[in-house]
């Protein structure tokens, strides 16, 4: 991919952000810190790749992936730990 | 290792991803879709993390598999997982900003990390153009992104320990810091530019320790109610982080997800900001807590104390009772048997309400989630634009932990701090109750609030959750 249609999608996808974040509630505000918190860990993908090469920047990548599992993990699972309190009204 | 370009299924797949992410957040517009949209997440982060595993293979020089690899990284995941997995389940519920400072920390050092693993072995990534350099534009998206990660990563450490008590929450101002900040942001602009002409390791080196520094003297002079701006920014530049790795790497997935986040954190500062009524630019050049500590002379006016009897009377009679918590009731830890006084009022007819404003947890959304927890059902709870029109047909505006966000200076004293401020209309209510420590304090903008002064006022001088223990003993009686 040359690097006009990389940024087309980044530009495309600071819209889609825009307009999805605005339409979350304000009440899962945290929540949604958290579960961003989570998904910007998918620099686990760059972690990954470079903890399969060699020497250096293999090790850069394993503590890399380490680190971003920590957030996948812990920022999903609180999270869910977050919803599953909201409840309604019993009627 | 492959060096080309991924297959086309693995394009696909973290296209897939991408989208499953966009619809975890498009989840969270209401708390009954909500759930769904975490699985949505979880799922879209198995594909990237599969999808990888399987279009870049580690393989020995003999073409097999590098197990010995694969079982380091199955380690490095699993050791994560348990780590995150323990903290996410045993964090308290108050305790949450400073996980999720903690949080944007790591994904901060992971981007640095990575950044510097691209550098040093650009051919893993694919990066390396036919004169054996790495592309210009690589370059400057690689050295981009390790400046915003470290960024992130030391303005987040900071937000962490102030948030955790582990250092002054006040802000901390140090002088020419306005200068430091310009010449240091310069610098690493001018040097992630002569970085593209020349891919020196002291360059990037400087480029890396120059942005940890630069986090470090951001965060230092913010403090106080300005907290949530922080987190919510580093918040955003954790996003930007993983979007500039994705340019890096040409991973969609990794792109979409940057401007998600990076978008997220933007919005929730704006939200945050505008709920103070304070701009951006002047949270970010900080001071906030140190000039608000500056409070003018208080006069001496009359006001009426209260006892829980009176107020638990009041409260019987009413027909519309409206709760305002702010963040002093979460530290009194008094959620839950304000949720049971709550409870006791609704048996005996009496309609309860909870009004929230933006600003009154340490983070977007803080008390909604303390509400929760005490089991305080969420349609029963209302944001401030929802709520405001009621007040005039409430009995009792019942204020708890909370001041500054009643005061009506800020409706009206162009001079107050906190003029311009959305404040509820509490003084449109029959009887308002002002569950206060003592008549001394004042809120975080450090002004007097007339409120406590107002005939219809009863002022109920005690621990917020003693007071309400003794409220509903008064209930059951």
């Amino acid at each position: 991919m040359d690097f006009v249609s990389v940024l087309s999608i980044f530009v495309l996808a600071c819209f889609v952000g825009y307009y999805v974040v605005w339409s979350v509630t304000a009440a899962l505000h945290t929540p949604l810190m958290a579960v961003t918190n989570a998904i910007s860990s998918v620099i686990v993908v760059g972690a990954l790749i470079a903890a399969g090469s060699f020497g250096l920047s293999s090790w850069l990548g394993l503590a890399a992936v380490t680190l971003a599992s920590i957030n996948i993990f812990g920022g999903f699972a609180v999270t869910a730990r977050m919803l599953a309190m909201y409840r309604r009204k019993e009627r | 290792m492959g060096h080309d370009m991924p297959a086309q299924w693995a394009l696909l797949a973290y296209l897939a991803a991408a989208v499953l992410f966009i619809l975890a957040l498009r989840g969270l517009s209401s708390p009954a879709t909500s759930r769904t949209g975490n699985r949505f997440g979880m799922a879209g982060m198995t594909i990237a993390v599969v999808t990888t595993l399987l279009a870049h293979m580690p393989v020995l020089a003999d073409g097999s598999t590098d197990w010995l690899t694969l079982g380091k990284v199955g380690a490095a995941i699993a050791l994560g997982a348990g780590i995150g997995i323990v903290v996410a389940r045993r964090i308290a519920m108050t305790d949450m900003p400073q996980l999720v400072a903690a949080f944007h920390s790591l994904v901060g050092l992971a981007a640095v990390l990575v950044g510097w693993a691209a550098y040093l072995n650009p051919g893993a990534f694919g990066i390396v153009g036919a004169d054996g350099h790495i592309h210009d534009v690589s370059r400057l998206e690689l050295s981009l992104g390790i400046a915003i990660g470290a960024i992130t990563f030391s303005g987040s450490v900071i937000a962490f320990l102030k948030l955790a008590g582990k250092m002054s929450g006040a802000a901390i101002l140090l002088p020419g810091r306005h200068v430091i900040n310009m010449g240091t942001l310069l610098a690493i602009l001018g040097l992630v530019g002569w970085f593209t002409q020349d891919q020196s390791l002291w360059i990037i080196a400087t480029i890396t320790v120059l942005a940890f520094f630069i986090g470090f003297m951001l965060i230092i002079p913010i403090g106080g109610a300005d907290m949530p701006v922080v987190v919510s920014m580093l918040n955003s530049y954790s996003g930007w982080a993983a979007a500039a790795m994705g340019f890096t790497l040409q991973n969609t997935a990794m792109i979409v997800t940057g401007a998600l986040v990076g978008a997220s954190g933007a919005i929730l500062s704006y939200i945050m900001c505008r709920a103070m009524n304070r701009s951006f630019i002047s949270v970010i050049a900080g001071g906030f807590g140190a000039e608000a500590t500056v409070a003018g002379e208080r006069v001496e006016r009359p006001w009426k104390r209260g006892s829980a009897e009176d107020a638990a009377f009041l409260l019987e009679e009413a027909s519309l009772v409206i709760i305002i918590p702010g963040y002093g009731m979460a530290v009194a830890q008094a959620q839950h048997v304000l949720r049971e006084m709550g409870d006791l009022l609704k048996e005996r007819g009496v309609t309860v309400k909870y009004a929230i404003h933006p600003v009154a947890g340490r983070m977007p959304g803080h008390m909604n989630v303390l509400l929760a927890e005490a089991n305080v059902p969420y349609d029963e709870v209302f944001e401030i634009d929802d709520i405001n029109a009621d007040f005039a047909q409430a009995d009792v505006a019942f204020v708890i932990g909370a001041n500054d966000v009643v005061n009506p200076a800020a409706k009206t004293d162009k001079g107050s701090p906190i003029y311009g401020m959305p404040v509820f209309d509490v003084e449109k209510a029959r009887t308002i109750m002002f569950i206060k420590r003592s008549m001394g304090g004042v809120g975080y903008a450090g002004v007097d609030n007339d409120v406590f002064y107002m005939d219809q006022t009863m002022m109920l001088l005690a621990d917020a959750k003693k007071m309400v223990e003794d409220i509903v003993k008064t209930l059951r009686q």
